[in-house]
């Protein structure tokens, strides 16, 4: 039986460029956890911002690719080398997608605005003095600045801005990201919010969030919520999450 | 590159505001046959500069394309092959994109449009 996920012993790989790791497993079983979903939306165009090794942006082809082909694929990294490795790791698994050595989205903005339907994100999100984001080299994988935030805080205003009416941006991020005040400031955008996946493991404890700029999608989707919280009741909620930490808010809150 | 990148890219260069589209140099291209999927061509019409591609494409040695293009023409199986191989099929596989203000260079080298900054153009 055909893969619906890239397969690790054809991935390529580069001493510079961030092997597959805990956190792309996570983004990648998130995905296929989510497939359903996918595969009923449809998407036009699909983009990963940092792809890294391709892993993710490779199995996110394969999982929609057998029922739903013709979706525009685009992948980006600021990593020359990961560019070039994310390349060879579509050939492997016959995939195709479009790859742009850039930053962050930088040249693909006007022309991509409200344009993206699905968009995934594992960022360099470790905490790290802010002098090591960035860098050349294999540190810029990971290093994310104070909170691990640095990079974050720069996708999100350019993901809010690429992302369609019915966009959603699948994100990985840390605990010490603080992923409640990201998803309340997505909310101020008119996003809904939902961590699909959480998951432990010896050195981190990571969350996969879905935003969703089409609310009423991610409404009916939930079962075990907060209902109507307000947003002061949101910021005092604790974190960590439990795995189905997961609110809601109808249109009414949007005046 | 496909040429369906090629409308979706813009020079990002500080203070450029007509960045699109870049210009094509071209060393080398590719073609690589790929299945027509009629919905997905509908889908991308819409969000196409027509101009721009069927210079781009004239650039890269096909010059089938109409100067003007609407969506009823998305009804003919004789637009939609030639629509499909200028956006899919023809492949920058070498050569660069040129900013149409500054004239700024983006090489373009294994197929991979290389758009980083230097530090004074951000
Ligand atoms: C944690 S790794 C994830 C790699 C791959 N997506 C995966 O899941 O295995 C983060 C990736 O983001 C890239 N990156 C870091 N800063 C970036 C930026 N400003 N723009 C684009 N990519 C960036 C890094 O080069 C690295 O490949």
């Amino acid at each position: 039986m055909l893969s619906k996920i890239a397969r690790i012993n054809l991935v390529s790989s580069h001493p510079e460029v961030y092997d597959p790791c805990d956190d792309s497993f996570a983004l990648v079983d998130a995905l296929l956890a989510d497939r359903a979903n996918l595969l009923e939306r449809h998407p036009s165009i699909c983009m990963e911002i940092g792809c890294g090794s391709g892993y993710v942006i490779t199995s996110l082809a394969l999982l929609l690719g057998k029922e739903d082909s013709g979706a525009y694929y685009i992948a980006t990294d600021i990593n020359p080398h990961a560019v070039r490795v994310t390349c060879e790791t579509l050939l492997a698994h016959g995939c195709h997608a479009e790859v742009v050595n850039t930053d962050i989205a930088s040249g693909l903005e006007k022309r991509l605005s409200r344009s993206v339907d699905v968009m995934v994100v594992n960022p360099p999100y470790v905490p790290t003095p802010e002098e090591e984001v960035g860098r050349h080299g294999i540190a810029s994988a990971w290093a994310g600045g104070e909170n691990g935030r640095s990079v974050i805080d720069k996708i999100l205003p350019v993901a809010d801005k690429l992302l369609s009416d019915k966009g959603w941006l699948y994100l990985v991020t840390l605990t010490a990201n603080n992923p409640l005040e990201l998803c309340l400031q997505m909310r101020k955008k008119g996003y809904a919010s939902r961590i699909i996946l959480q998951r432990s493991t010896e050195e981190e404890s990571l969350h996969v969030i879905k935003f969703s700029r089409d609310l009423d999608t991610l409404l009916e989707a939930n079962e075990c919520m907060a209902l109507n919280k307000t947003e002061n009741e949101l910021a005092t909620e604790s974190s960590p999450f439990t795995p189905f930490s997961i609110w809601k808010y109808g249109k009414r809150n949007f005046n | 590159m496909r040429l369906l990148t090629h409308n979706m890219l813009s020079s990002n260069i500080k203070g450029v505001t007509n960045g699109f589209p870049l210009r094509i140099e071209v060393e080398k291209v590719v073609e690589k046959e790929v299945d027509l999927n009629m919905d997905f061509l509908r889908n991308m019409f819409a969000k196409i500069e027509w101009k721009a591609l069927v210079e781009a494409s004239r650039t890269m040695g096909y010059s089938e394309l109409p100067d003007d293009a609407e969506s009823s023409m998305l009804d003919s199986d004789e637009f939609l092959r030639k629509f499909h191989h200028a956006l899919l099929e023809l492949h920058l596989e070498e050569g660069a994109l040129v900013c149409p203000e500054t004239g700024r260079k983006f090489p373009v080298n294994k197929g991979i449009p290389n758009m980083l900054l230097h530090e004074d153009e951000v």
